[in-house]
């Protein structure tokens, strides 16, 4: 069967429609991206550090193989176990199987989104072992059964009260205890106790260097490290365009990552994992899922540089007016909605029309992907793969015939019902209704210009074939 | 120079006191312009859908029309934008070649290549709010963008500050996107009109009368979503602020 297309304007539809939630999503977004601005504004380097950044990681990508191997070997060498996950099935085998050897049946994670990509919680549940977030935003999400709505912030769309609910349920907190603490203090309560007694650990990873073999973990909350080192077993899984290449080609993410995504010059937590623990020890999952396929990619393999910052989320003015869950995909947003097509064709196929081209993503991107360009891109792949609805294609055909006949414009636009005569009226006219549903049409004219032109400068103009 | 004046579909049906402010400003300013009667449209609301093959009748059609001209001017960014930067339906001979590199927004045409800065003839004493449409903005570069921190720059703005009487009101997030999209505006309609409204109500707050922009579409539709919710904003192309328009 068919997969069905997500409807993202449906879905923006119904979050619009919620105005509490609807103005603290964009207000709250917005205000990220007014401060990553003014990070961006007290470093003079920041188009230079971009620069340097997209070059680091275009130069990674094109010699992936290369370092993936040497990143292999460093960290072979330092003590790390390094498995090879071709897709979200063998990721999720790999973990279980790591887990299954050592009799664990609890683990506890801090947020990833390769974890999300490979549906691994599902996966790990069947199994007979329980998984617990760390990460609030991610617990949240967990708990409520949602995917994370964004990147960084992954339960932005929720207002404290919808958390209060969640907890209510969950942790048999009181369900109108909204205050933002007392909600930090209940997930702190009930986390604790499972952090200090899970069997394993795992975390994602925001870089790995290739050179040393260590990976960098960063964090505002400070439970990777927890995730990490109190269970004595820490898998890291991370996609494979995660690398650089040298340490000091940190300074350069790290100082763009979360002035990007949160407008704070560093995180809270910048951990370089190097090796396991004294009588510990330390996997690293490093995962495919596609991304072979995307680097092959002509027009969209430059979207692999992404650091995931969430910087295109927070400055899209349709992200914010709709809310990540609409875009139905684990990735949302402007990098969503170009990297999503690359999982699932069909399933998002309307994602990269979800979009107003207005090139604001581009701008704020730390390492320069042309996203609004890629965007324009994948509408082009999608409609020459038979990926547009029937009804809107058939109306692009039509007028792009009508366009390139001068007379037959002129005739349709004097309101002769010609020309669009193959398609029939209503679906042209259902499919254009929209317009007037809370917006006026524009008002009706005595004459379009061409005919004022042709009125008052007669014998001007060239090749006259009009009415 | 031979000017081609390219108006718009959209500004030819619902706008033409936009195209014939901008003849009527370009022969002025001393242009000879000339006004191919065949035209239609760019092609850019097929290209944009990604039904690029659909946009190959109206980009050769236009460079038919446009090829013999030393500049084609049009009252609209999101249109020159197109001819610039995307046209790529048809084979890239070398008349389409010179369309494309000869292709002018109105307002870039009037700063970098007339430099014009003073209309002695205009006199618009009302506050307005300008709104940069995002392909004069992010595409033509005719203004600073606020995402990259750059000096501070504004054609439109260098423009409408040689008009007597002007006020300028500044809305709290002036490059965020008005929420038009061409085909957007419909197969997004919920957004598409939340931007919209959001967009008016910023001017409004801001204190503006007026929303002066180059580009017509954005102002079909904020007018669209400003009348609909009431709120008293009035719109204006800056062709016709330049070109001496009252009110």
């Amino acid at each position: 069967m068919k997969d069905k297309r997500i409807d993202h304007a449906g879905a923006a539809a119904a979050f619009i429609a919620d105005a509490p939630h609807l103005a603290f999503h964009d207000e709250r977004l917005w205000d990220m991206r007014q401060k990553r601005d003014a990070q961006m504004h007290l470093l003079p380097e920041w188009q230079e550090l971009r620069t340097l950044a997209s070059q680091i990681k275009e130069h990674t990508l094109a010699n992936l193989p290369d370092y993936l191997e040497q990143f292999e070997r460093n960290a072979t060498r330092n003590g790390i176990h390094v498995h090879w996950a071709r897709d979200g099935a063998e990721h999720n085998r790999i973990v279980a199987e790591i887990l299954q050897a050592r009799g664990a049946t609890t683990l506890i994670k801090s947020k990833s989104m390769v974890t999300e990509e490979c549906d691994m919680r599902p996966y790990l549940a069947a199994r007979g072992i329980t998984v617990t977030e760390t990460d609030l935003g991610e617990r949240i999400q967990q708990l409520d059964d949602q995917l994370p709505s964004h990147i960084v912030v992954p339960a932005v769309h929720k207002l404290t009260g919808d958390v209060a609910r969640v907890f209510a349920t969950h942790y048999g907190t009181d369900p109108n205890a909204d205050d933002p603490r007392q909600l930090a203090e209940a997930q702190r309560q009930a986390a604790r106790p499972v952090i200090l007694h899970a069997d394993a650990g795992m975390t994602g990873a925001n870089f790995a260097v290739a050179e040393t073999g260590t990976f960098v973990v960063c964090t505002n909350e400070g439970n990777a490290d927890l995730s990490a080192t109190v269970p004595g077993v820490h898998i890291a899984t991370l996609g494979i365009e995660r690398l650089v290449p040298r340490m000091s080609d940190l300074g350069v993410f790290v100082r763009m990552l979360s002035r990007s995504a949160l407008g704070s010059p560093i995180t809270q937590y910048t951990t370089h994992f190097r090796g396991p623990q004294d009588g510990g020890e330390m996997h690293v999952i490093l995962v495919d899922n596609g991304r072979s396929a995307r680097l092959g990619m002509a027009d969209f393999w430059t979207s692999l540089k992404c650091i995931r910052c969430g910087a295109c989320m927070n400055t899209c003015p349709v992200y914010r007016r709709s809310g990540g869950l609409s875009y139905g995909a684990v990735y949302s947003g402007p990098i969503g909605a170009i990297i999503d097509p690359t999982f699932n064709e069909r399933k998002y196929s309307t994602l990269p029309f979800a979009s107003t081209l207005n090139g604001s993503c581009t701008n704020v991107c730390p390492v320069r992907i042309d996203i609004h360009d890629q965007l324009y891109k994948w509408r082009r792949v999608l409609v020459d793969h038979h990926q547009m609805p029937f009804v809107k294609r058939e109306i692009m055909h039509m007028a792009g015939k009508l366009m390139g006949q001068p007379r037959l414009y002129r005739a349709a636009i004097a309101g002769a019902e010609t020309a669009l005569g193959t398609l029939p009226r209503f679906a042209l006219y259902s499919w254009l209704n929209p317009w007037g549903k809370q917006r006026e049409l524009p008002h009706p004219v005595e004459e379009t210009f061409h005919a004022w032109y042709r009125r008052t400068r007669s014998g001007n103009g060239t090749a006259d074939t009009g009415r | 120079m031979k000017v081609g004046l390219f108006v718009p579909c959209y500004i030819d049906a619902f706008y033409p006191r936009v195209g014939i402010a901008t003849l009527e400003l370009l022969e002025r300013l001393g242009q000879q312009v000339d006004y191919p009667l065949e035209q239609t449209c760019c092609g850019q609301p097929m290209a944009n859908s990604g039904c690029n093959s659909d946009a190959a009748a109206a980009e050769a059609l236009f460079v038919r029309n446009f090829e013999r001209f030393d500049a084609i001017v049009m009252p609209s960014g999101s249109c020159a934008h197109h001819v610039r930067d995307h046209f790529d339906a048809i084979p890239q001979t070398d008349a389409v070649r010179h369309v494309r590199a000869h292709t002018y927004e109105l307002v870039e045409f009037l700063h970098d290549v007339l430099q014009v800065r003073a209309f002695p003839w205009a006199e618009f004493p009302h506050t307005v709010g300008l709104h940069n449409s995002c392909g004069t903005l992010r595409a033509l570069r005719t203004a600073s963008m606020s995402e990259l921190g750059e000096p501070p720059f504004s054609k439109p703005m260098d423009l409408l500050s040689g008009v007597r009487g002007i006020r300028f009101a500044t809305p709290a997030r002036p490059d965020e996107c008005c929420g038009f999209g061409g085909t957007f505006s419909v197969a997004e309609e919920a957004v598409s009109a939340r931007m919209g409204l959001d967009k008016v109500r910023d001017h409004h707050n801001a204190g503006a009368d007026y929303i002066v922009s180059a580009d017509s579409s954005c102002i079909m539709h904020q007018q669209g979503c400003a009348e609909r919710a009431g709120i008293p904003l009035r719109f204006i192309h800056i062709a016709e602020i330049l070109n001496g328009a009252r009110e």
